[in-house]
């Protein structure tokens, strides 16, 4: 299976979103690199609303998400509730 | 295959030999000799003797080579092309067959100071 | 205060319908066909627009909001950088060289792409992709604005900043970048999406800014960092974009594989051209490195790549043409780009060096099969020739390959001791190239690349003769202070003297 990943820059803003997606996706390794974090999962990352405002405590749309985005891999499906990159293989 | 286009596309190449007053382009290379990143581009009028364009420019390129001392002009090996070839040093770039835009290489086996020891 | 937040009237897939398929209409005073003329001459066929799927759904209400708060961010560290001295925060000025290449060849790039995504806006007839490309012409020109505006701090202390709208025209090392993109822009609509939406944007971006940024990072640019980080925002949206276009080319009909195949081919290999210059930068330009170039291919073109090509299989893709001459070339682009630019240091708007034996000592660990083997012998002499009083300076000038338009540095793939010729004919006039890739790609197009402006051979035609101080005026390279060794250099003086001024008392 491929890995996808998805790259945040590192600040107060990603943060919370950075721990709802370790949460979501315990097998997805988080590496931390100056000023940015990536983030790489085999075949599949989800990033889920939810756990995001949980972990925010405030109302949080997931296309807030694109201010502080540095890249991703994999074909991306998203709704109102999740966000998900994966590759068909 | 041609340039997909909605209509004739033909063109003019930009760097004919009418737009070097005169000269032509003239590319030279020592082959396993890499301390020039590049071929060296010369631009020479035509009746340049051959024997010219050695001692010359290409000559006084080739000094920073810690082999350019030991280069025997007489047993070098020449190509044009990719191909063998033997140039005379005393007719003019044109005599030799040298046309605009030619590459030169030639080699001089045995020497190698800078290549993998 | 305790007030209700109003509940969102409408789901995301609603409104991308209202705000984005239902801003479409059927004209009734032209026909399809002629107010979109330019779908049918490349070859490609579309029957269903509507089957395009816009996977962010972004609104255009939702992307000014966005945007806005980016920009709101953006000038927020630009002010603090430019109000702080920001400056003299650099490893050292030696970073600057990167910085500078950067803005004479990739921020006009974000320009030509804006005007490119401006025209396909037009041209193709689905509101889906109309306004995708809409944004993404919007993204680029604020790219190009945001870089030139960080960077114009750099220019108020340092040299080689001053002209370099001139250098992307007119100099050598940038024309690779520059025919990159007027070669996509006199490309027909489809070809100039799979040019720069899929393999540019897809395939090699990645390569270009997350290793760039991460090294703006590391060496203490907070400009550069910032107009990164806020330009990379936008890319995700624009990779997406880029797989998109080629999926749903590809369902749209058969006929279209063979076609999308070749430009997948040709853009590869033109795009891995242009990393070249990323790849100096990497091994050479950061003083304190990120990671090699070959790591960063590792994972930005093996891995992703690799799963993306494995996942388009499914199409019948395959992966591009040059992809092994590129993986052979790896271990070496650098090094003899380099060993260029230094050689031709005269004639660069940035100032280059000899590596330390620290820096030769990094790059025999990253590159334990060929530095010390085949680079760090020629960078020994160049030493010793700076040594004895003789820098090395090349005035042999370069063959350029007419295809790429780079200096002909690249060596044979399986033989990193000659360099590649390959040359062609074509109505009686000789062409020379750098590799197999480019003489495919001109072969393939030969009446495109005939016209093409390369910058060494123009440089003994009108107006400059072949007279080298004739030359640097008209490519606005100050001598003595924009070009050559970095020792010695104005901004190496300036650099450390301001440095001193802030971290002293004297
Ligand atoms: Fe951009
Ligand atoms: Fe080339």
């Amino acid at each position: 299976m491929s890995t996808v990943f998805i790259a945040l820059q590192a600040n107060e803003e990603t943060r919370p979103i950075i721990e709802a997606i370790e949460i979501d996706n315990p097998q997805a390794i988080v590496h931390r690199q100056p000023a940015m974090v990536k983030i790489d999962a085999q075949g599949r990352l989800v990033i889920r609303r939810a756990t995001i405002e949980e972990q925010l405590g405030r109302d949080f749309d997931l296309q807030e998400i694109h201010i502080n985005l540095i890249s991703l891999t994999g074909h991306v499906v998203e709704d109102d509730e999740t966000l998900t990159l994966s590759w068909n293989d | 295959m041609t340039v997909a286009a909605i209509k004739e596309y033909l063109a003019v190449p930009r760097d004919r030999v009418e737009n070097f007053h005169g000269k032509q382009l003239v590319y030279v290379s020592w082959d396993h000799h890499l301390l020039f990143a590049s071929p060296f581009l010369l631009c020479l009028p035509p009746e340049t003797p051959f024997r010219e364009l050695v001692n010359g420019p290409l000559g006084m390129l080739l000094q920073p080579d810690p082999d350019a001392a030991a280069i025997d002009w007489q047993h070098v090996e020449w190509l044009k092309s990719g191909q063998p070839w033997t140039p005379d040093f005393d007719a003019s770039l044109a005599a030799n067959g040298i046309g605009h835009k030619d590459q030169l290489r030639f080699r001089t086996p045995g020497l190698n100071s800078l290549m993998a020891a | 205060m305790d007030m209700k937040v109003a509940k969102k009237k409408l789901g995301l897939k609603d409104k991308y319908k209202l705000m984005t398929r239902d801003l479409g209409w059927e004209p009734s005073y032209h026909s399809k066909d002629e107010l979109y003329p330019y779908m049918n001459y490349e070859g490609i066929k579309i029957h269903d627009w509507d089957k395009w799927e816009d996977p962010f759904r972004l609104t255009m209400d939702a992307y000014w909001k966005y945007q806005a708060e980016k920009e709101r961010k953006f000038y927020a560290i630009i002010d603090a950088h430019a109000q702080n001295n920001g400056h003299l925060n650099l490893t050292d000025a030696r970073y600057l060289s990167a910085l500078k290449i950067f803005l004479q060849a990739i921020s006009p790039g974000e320009y030509a792409a804006h005007r490119g995504f401006a025209r396909v806006g037009r041209e193709f007839p689905g509101v889906g992709p109309q306004v995708a490309c809409q944004m993404q012409a919007i993204d680029e020109i604020r790219h190009a604005q945001t870089q030139i505006h960080a960077m114009s701090n750099y220019n108020r202390y340092y040299n080689g900043f001053h002209a370099f709208a001139d250098q992307r025209d007119r100099i050598w090392y940038t024309s690779v970048a520059r025919s990159f993109f007027d070669d996509s822009m006199s490309a027909g609509p489809f070809e100039f999406m799979i040019a720069i939406g899929f393999s540019f944007e897809y395939v090699l971006t990645n390569l270009l800014f997350v290793p760039f940024m991460s090294g703006a990072a590391y060496n203490g640019d907070m400009a550069t960092v910032t107009f990164g980080f806020s330009a990379q925002s936008d890319e995700a949206r624009h990779m997406t974009l880029g797989l998109e276009v080629i999926k749903f080319i590809l369902e749209q009909d058969p006929d279209n594989l063979p076609i999308v195949q070749n430009w997948i081919d040709k853009w590869f290999w033109r795009g891995f051209r242009v990393l070249g210059l990323v790849s100096t930068m990497m091994d050479y330009m950061l003083p304190k490195r990120v990671m090699s170039w070959r790591e960063a291919w590792d994972i930005y073109g093996v891995e992703n790549g690799g799963a993306l090509f494995k996942d388009l299989a499914r199409y019948g893709i395959k992966p591009p043409k040059g992809w092994d001459d590129a993986e052979k070339a790896i271990d070496h682009m650098s090094h003899q780009f380099m060993l260029g630019l230094y050689q031709w240091s005269f004639g660069t708007s940035f100032h280059s060096w000899i590596p330390s034996d620290a820096d030769m000592d990094w790059l025999a660990g990253k590159y334990p099969d060929t530095f010390d083997k085949h680079y760090r012998p020629r960078w020994k002499h160049i030493k010793k020739l700076a040594a004895a009083g003789t820098p090395f300076k090349n005035y042999g000038l370069a063959r350029l390959c007419q295809t790429c338009q780079l200096p002909s540095v690249f060596t044979e793939p399986d033989d990193p001791t000659l360099t590649c010729h390959r040359e062609t004919v074509y109505k009686g006039e000789k062409y020379q190239f750098c590799s197999d890739g480019c003489q495919h790609i001109f072969e393939n197009e030969p009446e495109k690349y005939i016209q093409a402006w390369l910058p060494m051979p123009q440089l003994f035609q009108d107006p400059i003769k072949g007279d080298l101080g004739e030359w640097m005026k008209w490519v606005s390279l100050l001598d003595g202070k924009d070009n050559g060794d970095y020792a010695g250099s104005e901004d190496q003086k300036n650099f450390e003297a301001w440095r001193g001024l802030a971290t002293t008392n004297q």
